[in-house]
């Protein structure tokens, strides 16, 4: 836990967080809570969650981000069918592999039907945890949204003081948000450096430094990606003859690490992407000084947030947000890469379609699974495609 | 005594109140100057729109409608050549592949929407679906969020209540501005009444299959049933379909007649029925001389029968409860086990018939849960696949080897329990 980040290389600070993310379990968060009582943790399942509710109610929130290519699903298989996503799955199968034990909360959220019922069979299954659900309004429209989901944030906050036997004041929730802000912010900058110069920030660096922010506090993750910032910016390098794409699609469950590796050598700049969407919530700071914070958190949920297919704001249209984004992050073109069943990815596409069709923004489109473990296939469709820009 | 025929009056009267409420579609499709509302089973709100004389239109019936008459499969297939995944529900593939084929169907021409109502009550594919038809369509969408079901209690809260209620009243201004008529507070209640008369008429046939043998089968007879209760509920028609319906079955109920010669399984039904295949995989059942004395299907639109009635005095509240907490899908998963449980043993069923549907992840995800939990507790418990409305994905050999192998299983169980006792 105690590692000195300010003494290593960017390369270094890579390793660590690749490696913590590739390894299964929950290590640096179990040391976390062993480190003082009344400490707790709360599993936070995709896609965005409050963490800072949790923060300030004394507990590390861990970003759930299912089971990888390393895990056997053994058991859940058994009580989710074949056509449901895989994270769900994973999710199910850590849990009744003992790897979320140390687990004191399980929180979902209204993202999908099968997440949903997730939390049901979480809840019944594993009767010691508390699960909570948040029901995140679906109707953004309307004047009332905002002040409901501040009551909701507050529901929870209510449960969460039970479990950690901690009052949590106003100061404290201001307090969380403002980490969080801060770990956002250099977040945004990390994206904005690999758009204006992909060739300097490789995404199989930014991914993993970005998910270790699932697995350890937020104070912690800002060291990291301080640090990080600085190794980046001290960086040089000549860009290549690669294609500038945009991916959506892996907002939930993660695609491995070697797919987006692939992806990238298959000769792709990606200059931007909805990996780890939650992280990435707010397109500006949450007000850190509200006079009642959670109805800033839910203010910023209704109107300062990324468009994302579990996000049913009318509003506006996904489909021209996602060409206004391509444009500008001067896109060659966009990749659709959806987990398999995974049906709200699933159900942009259409639309996508067809509004990448009318910008005559080139586009592919392709399925992965957490599991994964050969990529040739989707490599050889990228290099395809990239061929055929390059060369057309 | 009157015609107890299976399936007499009732069945005429149905076909033809569905075949006048169809002709209103299509009237208004050609320019009858009726507005039109699209909305959603779950729960869903249609007394409110029965008050501005706005006509209600069910994309899932017209789904349905499409598959039973096996005309689905094409407009799936032209809605996949557009993008929709494989894995997307079929309900909307069918409904989008319709809308761009011109909206003309065997029953009904439906009419362009003047207002999509998507009551989310539950399934998150509604959101999806709404969403685009209103892309499609350029027509507005209102989403009308309900709050789901979360907590311990299983039961909304005030904050939830409110919150509904407030969303309702913008929805009301909404049809005002659409029809250029003020909320008639009178006939508001007046729809809510015929409402609250229908679904208690409802919980009593509902009722009906507690009895041994049950008058009618509560899944392949109720999903029938279901296309009066929505499209034709808050009507003076949609009363006069449940009173007759309720005669009638009470009658049968009186006399100890049932859909079968002779009732020898009971059983309970989860999930959406293969509406493409409705009669083969009744079939299966029949065989058997097995009937369903209760289903979760047939209360996506409402859960009468555990008690609720819309109040006439109190229209918006009740409306609103409706939607958040007396309707099947806007519960938790385990509220589903619980009402499952219910049925077992209230209505003295003996097994548990799980149809997993591929399209409808609401209904399905975790449906292998429910088979532990049930099995479990010692009741027979079957799990079979298909879809509700995408034809391909019935395989009905297989299908019917599983439902032998489990009735034969079944009856061998029953045989030993009643040896041993
Ligand atoms: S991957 Fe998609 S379907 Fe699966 S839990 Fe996430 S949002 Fe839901
Ligand atoms: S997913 Fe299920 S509940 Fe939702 S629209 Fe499709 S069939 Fe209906």
């Amino acid at each position: 836990m105690n590692t000195p980040v300010l003494q290593e290389s960017l390369e270094e600070l890579v390793e660590r967080c690749t490696l913590a993310v590739e390894t299964p379990g929950f290590a640096e968060a179990e040391a976390w809570k062993r480190e003082a009582p009344c400490r707790a943790i709360a599993g936070c399942f995709p896609v965005y969650s409050p963490v800072e509710l949790f923060h300030a109610a004394g507990m590390l929130p861990v970003g759930l981000a299912g089971g990888g290519n390393r895990m056997e699903i053994a058991h859940a298989d058994s009580r989710f069918q074949s056509f449901v996503c895989s994270i769900v799955k994973s999710t199910l199968e850590q849990g009744m592999t003992g790897a979320l034990s140390s687990f004191d909360a399980l929180i979902f959220h209204s993202i999908c039907d099968p997440a949903r019922n997730l939390a049901s069979v979480y809840a019944r299954n594993f009767p010691d945890q508390k699960v909570e659900y948040i029901h995140f309004p679906q109707n953004l429209g309307t004047p009332e949204a905002t002040g409901y989901l501040a009551r909701e944030y507050e529901r929870v906050m209510v449960s969460m003081s039970e479990l950690t036997g901690r009052q949590v004041s106003f100061d404290d929730v201001r307090a969380s948000i403002s980490t969080y802000n801060q770990v956002r912010s250099v977040i945004r900058d990390l994206y904005a450096i690999r758009s204006d110069t992909p060739h300097l920030l490789k995404t199989r660096e930014l991914y993993p430094l970005v998910r270790y922010g699932h697995l350890v506090p937020p104070e912690r993750h800002l060291e990291v990606l301080l640090r990080a910032r600085e190794g980046i910016l001290a960086r040089e390098g000549r860009p290549k003859d690669r294609i500038r794409a945009l991916l959506v699609g892996s907002f939930c469950e993660q695609p491995p690490l070697d797919l987006i590796a692939a992806i990238e050598d298959a000769g792709c700049y990606l200059v931007d992407d909805d990996f780890l969407q939650g992280r990435r919530w707010f397109t500006r700071d949450v007000d850190a000084e509200a006079d009642d914070p959670y109805y800033a958190l839910a203010d910023a949920y209704v109107d300062r947030s990324v468009p994302c297919a579990v996000k049913h704001d009318i509003r506006t249209s996904k489909a021209d947000a996602l060409v206004e984004r391509a444009r500008v992050h001067r896109a060659d073109a966009v990749i659709v890469l959806c987990a398999k069943f995974c049906e709200p990815a699933l159900f942009e596409y259409p639309l996508y379609r067809k509004a990448l069709q009318a910008a005559a923004l080139p586009h592919i489109s392709l399925e992965f699974e957490e599991k994964m473990w050969v990529f040739d296939r989707i490599k050889t469709e990228i290099e395809t495609f990239v061929e055929s820009l390059l060369f057309s | 005594m009157a015609d107890l025929q299976y399936q007499g009056h009732l069945h005429n009267l149905q076909k033809e109140l569905m075949a006048e409420y169809y002709a209103d579609l299509t009237a208004s499709a050609e320019g009858s100057g009726v507005p039109a509302a699209y909305l959603l089973i779950g729960g869903n709100p249609v007394e409110l729109l029965r008050a501005f004389d706005i006509l209600p239109v069910f994309p899932e019936v017209n789904a349905l409608q499409l598959a039973v008459r096996k005309q689905s499969l094409p407009h799936i297939q032209a809605a996949e050549f557009m993008g929709y995944s494989s894995d997307n529900c079929a309900y909307v593939k069918a409904d989008i592949g319709m809308y761009f084929a011109g909206r003309k169907t065997p029953f009904a021409t439906i009419p362009e929407p003047t207002l999509l109502l998507c009551n989310y009550v539950g399934c998150n594919v509604y959101l999806d679906w709404f969403g685009h038809l209103s892309e499609y369509t350029g027509r507005p969408a209102f989403q009308l969020d309900i709050p789901f079901i979360r907590t311990q209690s299983g039961t909304p809260s005030r904050d939830d209540i409110i919150y509904v209620l407030r969303q309702l009243e913008r929805l009301v201004e909404l049809c005002e501005e659409i029809t250029g008529k003020r909320l008639d507070q009178d006939r508001l209640r007046e729809s809510v009444r015929l409402s609250s008369e229908t679904g208690a008429l409802w919980s009593k046939i509902k009722h009906l299959t507690k009895q041994a043998p049950a008058p009618y089968d509560a899944y392949f007879d109720s999903v029938t049933m279901m296309a009066p209760l929505y499209c034709l509920r808050g009507t003076p028609q949609g009363l006069r379909f449940f009173e007759t319906a309720y005669a009638e079955l009470a009658e049968k109920a009186a006399a100890g007649v049932g859909p079968l010669e002779t009732e020898r399984f009971r059983y309970v039904i989860e999930g959406p029925p293969p509406w493409p295949h409705l009669r083969t995989f009744r079939d299966m059942f029949s065989r058997w001389n097995a009937v369903a004395v209760a289903s979760t299907y047939s209360t996506v639109g409402g859960l009468w029968e555990f008690g609720f009635v819309h109040d006439p005095d109190h229209p918006m509240e009740s409306i609103a409860r409706h939607l958040l907490e007396w309707n099947l899908t806007n519960r938790n998963f385990l509220q589903r086990y619980a009402q499952i449980e219910r049925y077992l043993e209230e209505w003295n069923a003996s097994a548990l018939v799980i149809h997993s549907v591929k399209s409808c992840r609401l209904f399905s995800a975790g449906q292998g849960d429910m088979r532990e939990y049930f099995t479990k507790r010692g009741i027979p418990t079957l799990l079979v696949e298909s879809d509700l409305e995408d034809p391909r994905y019935f395989s009905e050999a297989q299908m019917r080897n599983r439902i032998d192998a489990f009735f034969e299983s079944v009856g061998h169980r029953t045989a030993v329990q009643g040896a041993s006792s």
